[in-house]
């Protein structure tokens, strides 16, 4: 099952490269990874994604907490939360695909935030699905490139991960 | 407040720490921490002959008093030969501080002259590393080092030190912390209450128990704590190879020791009980063969400081996250005062049932093969002569298997191997880190021809620190373990398993100024262990030609449950 972890860390070098390096030495395995310093500029806020049975998880979590950095994590998906991802598209944009292209960004809510003569560049948040469907719905006119921030999330409600 | 330089600060620091010997070997980057060691005699180093000898050094000595050990190594390449002693560490939870220098600040990331991104490689296997940023910093990261290392599950502490941090000219205000404290590491203190009372309620009620006892229990000085638990409650003991002399061994409760290579009774026991109290142990792989198949009947209370230990291999019924002293406390506490008592007709009968299994196949079996000494009856022969009473170290094999069968411990810290790395070349520089601590007690290392060939230049700094450990070779003149497993896995193809072009290991050992006897006759053997032993001030080899067709069992039939056992060539149950 799809977990999305969030983990506050000492912001200091090498703290990154520890979690990191822990994914792969262990054999597990990270789909996706934000990484930025919190308002408290002394931590930093971690959230990734991945993959696996509950007693891999566990493993995971337990792993995550002995790493002398990692000050405190959550399983996201233990409880409800808004999960957040930020894309940008960069789409071949010329004659009528303009307008399509444009009546497109509009039903998802994104927002073009370049333009050329000849191309559009898209801003569009949301849950990955909703950036998956948006890609197949572009995807015959030109996609470019791509460029996705990996999942950011947040519990619901009175629930907090700080200090 | 003094003023100091970086190096001075370092050595200061170890100083403040209670460090009498460090181990190590000098080199560019630490020169200034070389020079600041020259001008002060409160912390002795000792120059090894190879990097990886002082981590083993710093090991055996962690191991035999539960304090960490020190290295100090230069960049480079003195910092990439500690990695296989910091692994060792690592796997066997051993507190280890490993000082290494670096290039200067401005020229790291340049690819300069022996620069090593130590951090990067010895990441996965320490518990914590940390590089120097100003030089003021030193003493609070020794501190931390330290702390880091002796407190929770224990466990190796690099700090990376640039050159530049540690310049003569520099001068910064010395004070070292009495405490460090940290918030995002606070190992637990005591074990949950609530579980401890549900452990201590499923031990009253259960039928067939056994305690499986690890390195938890020497590294966190719970023996006394478990030998009394088990007396209370009339429990069977076995213990893992990292355990042994946890739980005395000539105690009638003990089992010996369990797993791959573990006694008939002990492996049986756990296979047929219905309740494991593992006390610092971590169900290793060597241990409980097929996880799938592992001891169907049996519900689990695992008490460990590390919560990862915990259901990582084998699910546990009962979790208790603590150290293992204060719950074996709480535990014994508990069952004193409970009005219940396990059932005793119960435990009678499975007392019964584990007697007839040992007499089935003693812990001691072994048999003879016409006049060749066997290496069971060398570790016997070695026991009587020390006594029981020696510091026994190990290398990697099936001397390492002979010794921890055939050698029982009635005493926590004498046992020294490397049980999770399982690194050959060990075993020596272990006993070296033991005996320059220990100058009264009996230091031995039990080594193979094939082991003993990996750090054997340290006879050199043997010779300049007079260390005279007596070294037993178990001398089957082949990889033994390696040639077991291509006799009962490959069809006895010795794919480089024999030792051809031994070397003359008397004229070796003269060379180096040192004794060497060799043995080839069963009548010899204890005489000249006598006589080896009772050479006090001589570091001494004993080479003993042993059996070579010999293996070691009992051997746990790969992918089957802990009871699926070869007991000898052709017998398997």
């Amino acid at each position: 099952m799809r977990r999305i972890i969030s983990i506050l860390m000492e912001n200091e070098p090498g703290a990154l490269s520890r979690v990191v390096g822990l994914f792969s030495q262990r054999n597990y395995n990270i789909e996706s990874l934000a990484v930025a310093p919190t308002e408290d500029p002394t931590l930093s806020r971690l959230t990734l994604t991945t993959e696996g049975s509950d007693k891999v998880i566990e493993q995971i979590t337990k792993q995550l907490n002995k790493l002398i950095e990692v000050v405190k994590l959550v399983d996201l998906t233990e409880g409800s939360h808004v999960e957040r991802e930020l894309m940008l598209i960069k789409l071949r944009a010329t004659g009528a695909q303009r307008a399509e292209i444009k009546r497109t960004v509009d039903i998802f809510r994104g927002q073009i935030v370049d333009v050329t003569s000849t191309v559009y560049t898209v801003q569009l948040t949301g849950d990955g699905e909703k950036l998956d469907a948006f890609i197949q719905a572009v995807g015959t006119m030109g996609v470019l490139e791509v460029v996705r921030s990996g999942v950011s999330g947040i519990a619901r409600g009175e629930k907090v991960l700080s200090l | 407040m003094e003023l100091l330089s970086g190096a001075e600060m370092l050595i200061r620091s170890l100083k403040d720490q209670g460090v009498e010997y460090i181990y190590g070997y000098p080199g560019g980057a630490a020169l200034h921490i070389y020079d600041a060691l020259f001008r002060q005699d409160d912390v002795k180093h000792i120059l090894v002959r190879h990097e990886q000898a002082a981590t083993h050094m710093a090991d055996g000595y962690a191991r035999a008093t539960g304090e960490p050990g020190v290295v100090l190594v230069t960049s480079g390449p003195g910092a990439t030969n500690t990695i296989t002693g910091i692994a060792t560490a690592s796997m066997d939870s051993i507190p280890m501080v490993v000082l290494c220098g670096q290039v200067a600040s401005h020229l790291i990331g340049e690819d300069a002259f022996q620069e090593t991104d130590m951090i990067g490689v010895s990441r996965p296997i320490v518990k914590h590393n940390m590089t120097v940023r100003h030089p003021s910093e030193i003493p609070q990261l020794v501190k931390k080092a330290f702390y880091l290392a002796q407190s929770g599950r224990p466990g190796p502490v690099v700090i990376d030190i640039p050159k530049d941090m540690t310049a003569p000219n520099g001068r910064f205000e010395y004070e070292y912390p009495e405490k460090v404290s940290m918030r995002s590491y606070n190992p637990a203190v005591r074990g949950h209450a609530g579980q401890i009372r549900r452990a201590v309620d499923m031990m009253m009620n259960a039928r067939r128990p056994v305690i499986y006892a690890g390195g938890g229990v020497v590294l966190g000085k719970a023996s006394q704590q478990l030998t009394d638990l088990a007396h209370e409650l009339g429990f069977p003991v076995t213990n893992t190879i990292m355990g042994l002399g946890g739980f005395p061994a000539t105690d009638e409760q003990s089992l010996g020791w369990l797993g791959m290579h573990g006694s008939y009774e002990s492996n049986m026991a756990m296979h047929h009980s219905d309740l494991i109290l593992a006390i610092g142990a971590r169900f290793d792989d060597r241990v409980t063969n097929a996880t799938d198949k592992f001891c169907p009947g049996a519900r689990i209370v695992h008490v460990d400081i590390d919560p990862a230990s915990i259901s990582k291999t084998v699910q546990a019924d009962v979790p208790i996250v603590g150290p293992v002293d204060s719950v074996l406390e709480e535990m014994l506490s508990l069952v004193r005062e409970s009005e219940e008592q396990p059932d005793q007709e119960a435990l009678e009968a499975w007392w019964k049932q584990i007697r007839e299994w040992g007499q089935y196949r003693s812990r001691y079996h072994y048999e003879q093969n016409g006049d060749n000494i066997m290496p069971q009856e060398a570790i016997q022969a070695l026991y009587r002569v020390t006594k029981g009473d020696a510091y026994v170290t190990s290398d990697v094999g099936q001397h390492q298997m002979f010794a921890a069968q055939f050698y029982p411990f009635d005493k926590p810290n004498r046992w020294i191997n490397s049980g999770g790395l399982g690194t050959m070349g060990f075993g020596f520089p272990a006993a070296m880190g033991i005996k320059l601590h220990m100058p009264e007690q009996e230091v031995v290392c039990v080594t193979g021809e094939g082991s003993i060939q990996m750090n054997i230049q340290e006879l050199s700094t043997c010779k300049q620190y007079h260390l005279p450990v007596k070294i037993i070779n178990l001398n089957n003149q082949a990889l033994g373990m390696v040639k077991q497993w291509q006799d009962m896995n490959y069809e006895s193809r010795y794919a480089h398993s024999y030792m051809e072009s031994l070397p003359n290991f008397e004229k070796l050992f003269e060379a180096y100024g040192h004794v060497a006897f060799t043995v080839t006759r069963r009548e010899d053997l204890e005489p000249v262990l006598e006589k080896a032993f009772a050479m006090k001030d001589q570091l001494v080899f004993v080479d003993i030609y042993v059996d070579p067709y010999e293996h070691v069992y009992p051997m746990q039939v790969a992918g089957g449950s802990m009871k699926d056992m070869w007991l000898s060539k052709t017998e398997r149950v």
